[in-house]
């Protein structure tokens, strides 16, 4: 039976604590890193957030208070390990080294994707809930058969734990072997569905039953978070199988900003969730054990309101594309309903360069 | 150089052939290795591929699907096997908003090079979920090919032409049909994936269908042969997109049209045709185009089969009702 209890190196007061079987393997300079992508992180979500407000963007899915398990996780990967996300892991994205702006053409309405997964090994947004899990055990079990020295991770919430599709993906994943890290953000919170309507006991215990390790991690903790991660890819890396890591944590904000969350949850919880905030713990390490100063911090800051202001202009700078481009990409090969569709664009001036 | 063999075998060694050329094809599916397939016709792969490239999986449509989307990315291109037509429905999100809508999604980045076999059709007197014809979803779907083989020739060939296409294939195996033999050209494809084959030429009447129903269009067209009437057969074998050039230059000819489908006739290939048809040929028919399908029920238990399913007899009885508005 494995233990219910949170793995936590870093308490919300930022002080260290001991755990039996990990130890942070993090200097201070990659600590401050890390406290650096997450207020970055932060200060982008909250910028297409009023982005959003202000009509700039179709719907935002912040991310605020996941920034700890987000930043913990992105930098436990390796470059030629390739990541499955959900839609939310803003935090990810910014390891693998997806441009902010390229994140937020599927919110800006133009493109429903927004990179090329191949050049930064993290695959675009999956909406419906857990129909990545599969997509990453199957990419897996490609790298089985190309003998990579890689690991796959895929990323979804304790609501898309109920679909079919995660358990499917349990089962291949254990019954193949397969070199992948099944990452929950438990934030609590399905829209408002809260998680005792998905699972009874904590999720990691489901692992047991698939006949592999499920091990919860306190989320708003990256030092503990990063260690687990690298722990789990390293297993899968060296052909130990899958993983299932229980990220408990809260998301701060709403769904998404068309939610309200005030209807389904309580003030004083969220109060009580900020003080275990990822960034102001591992700001207190740094302060009290790294003797980092307000400059570095104001620095930090400074170069977040830099990239929120460059991010700003760049979706400012997105257009609509040629309406055209709606027939573009949905066959490899020669079609006639999308020539028929083209023509009929064109035709009608709705499209082309005639409009 | 032809051979004579069944479709089922047909299959077997196209699908031998494509795992042969390229390396980096896969098959996974239900019970499809050391049992070589409620059908058998991956029997002998496994042993011959071994277990990486010829998968028994867990029984779990879904996971077929969505872990061959994820193999695709990775760059393999799998054949999955779902067992039989009425269990495909487990995996329809999968099929409809990933595999469908991924090279759209990533601006062309990713291939789905993803061919999902599909036993359909009825008539092998099975329970239920073992005789439907689902086709009619996947068409729907932007994103998707749908094709049909009705002849061992084009199954030897159709199977390695999906498995070399950079679209998703949904390739629809008429299973009342595995059995029966036909010639095999093992050198010259003939048509692409995406065309219509006329099977019979006539003048009078047009018979349009796909799969099981193309054996029974031309028995309805022997049987009326005899009685003075000439029908031209057209086997669509893509049922999207449909080759409807042919259809289209067949009905202006023969000015008549019955389409042929066990499928129920609400918004199915039917109802498109004759739609299309109507469009293109409106001054050339000489009686509304007309559709022998299925009934609007669930496929019925297989005791009644037959009636459900079009027949000789309700073919001709469409023929017959083409020429009722005679002046």
């Amino acid at each position: 039976m494995q233990s219910d209890q949170l793995v936590q190196l870093l308490s919300p007061e930022g002080q260290r604590v001991d755990h039996p079987d990990y130890v942070s393997s993090l200097s201070g300079d990659d600590i401050f890193g890390m406290f650096r992508d997450m207020v970055i992180v932060r200060r982008l979500c909250d910028e297409a957030t009023s982005l959003q407000r202000q009509g700039q963007l179709a719907l935002w899915a912040p991310s605020q208070g996941q920034e700890g398990a987000q930043i913990g996780a992105g930098w436990a990967l390796r470059p030629d390990d390739f990541a499955f996300p959900s839609y939310r892991e803003h935090g990810v994205a910014w390891c693998r080294g997806v441009p902010p702006a390229d994140q937020l053409r599927l919110f800006r309405a133009v493109s429903n994707g927004g990179w090329d997964p191949y050049a930064y090994n993290y695959a675009l947004p999956t909406i419906v809930l857990a129909d990545q899990m599969l997509h990453a055990v199957g990419y897996g079990m490609g790298m089985q058969r190309d003998k990579a020295d890689a690991a796959v991770i895929t990323f979804f919430g304790d609501g898309a734990s109920s679909q079919g599709d995660a358990l499917e993906s349990f089962v291949w994943a254990s019954s193949f072997n397969v070199p992948v890290v099944f990452f929950c953000q438990n934030n609590q919170f399905g829209i408002s569905t809260p998680s005792s309507t998905q699972f009874r006991v904590p999720l990691a215990r489901r692992a047991d039953g698939f006949g592999f390790p499920g091990i919860r991690v306190d989320g708003n903790d990256p030092l503990a978070v990063y260690e687990v991660t690298k722990q789990a890819l390293e297993r899968a890396r060296s052909g130990g199988g899958p993983t299932l890591i229980e990220a408990y944590t809260y998301r701060m904000g709403a769904h998404t900003t068309s939610d309200d969350p005030t209807r389904y949850r309580i003030d004083a919880e969220v109060e009580l969730w900020k003080h275990r905030d990822p960034i102001e713990r591992v700001k207190a390490l740094l302060t009290h054990e790294f003797a980092m100063h307000r400059p570095a911090v104001e620095a930090v800051e400074q170069e977040a309101d830099r990239l929120a202001r460059q991010l700003r202009d760049d979706v400012l700078a997105m257009h609509a594309p040629d309406a055209l481009t709606m027939f573009d990409n949905v066959y490899a090969d020669p079609h006639p309903l999308i020539d028929e569709g083209r023509l009929d664009v064109t035709e009608l001036g709705l499209g082309g360069g005639s409009a | 150089m032809t051979e004579t063999m069944t479709m089922a075998k047909a299959l077997t060694e196209g699908l031998r052939q494509a795992m042969t050329e390229n390396p980096k094809v896969m098959m996974m599916g239900e019970d499809i290795g050391k049992l070589g397939g409620v059908f058998r016709i991956t029997d002998g792969l496994q042993a011959a591929f071994g277990e990486d490239r010829v998968v028994d999986t867990p029984l779990s449509e879904s996971a077929i699907i969505g872990t061959a989307v994820g193999l695709a990315i990775r760059g393999y291109r799998t054949i999955c096997e779902i067992q039989f037509d009425g269990f495909v429905y487990p995996a329809f999100d999968q099929i409809v908003s990933q595999v469908a809508k991924m090279r759209k999604r990533s601006e062309g980045a990713y291939t789905m090079g993803i061919v999902i076999r599909l036993p359909f059709q009825g008539g092998i007197g099975a329970i239920e979920h073992h005789s439907e014809s689902p086709e009619t979803y996947f068409a729907h779907t932007p994103g998707l090919r749908v094709v049909s083989c009705a002849t061992p020739h084009d199954a030897y060939w159709m199977i390695q032409q999906a498995a070399k296409s950079n679209d998703p294939i949904i390739f629809c195996e008429p299973k009342s049909r595995y059995w029966e033999k036909g010639e095999v050209d093992l050198h010259e494809p003939g048509l692409s994936l995406s065309d219509a084959a006329v099977r019979r030429e006539g003048t009078d009447v047009t018979l349009v269908g796909y799969g099981s129903s193309v054996k029974t269009m031309l028995r309805a067209a022997d049987a009326a042969a005899s009685e003075g009437r000439s029908l031209e057969v057209i086997d669509l074998r893509s049922i999207a997109p449909l080759d409807i050039a042919t259809v289209e230059a067949s009905v202006k000819k023969t000015g008549r049209l019955v389409v042929v489908q066990e499928t129920p006739h609400l918004a199915s290939v039917g109802s498109e045709i004759v739609s299309e048809i109507h469009r293109r040929c409106f001054y050339e028919l000489q009686a509304p185009a007309l559709i022998v399908s299925g009934y609007h029920v669930p496929y019925p238990i297989s005791r009644l089969e037959d009636v459900y399913r079009p027949s000789v007899d309700r073919i001709l009885d469409g023929v017959d009702r083409t020429y009722a508005y005679d002046a």
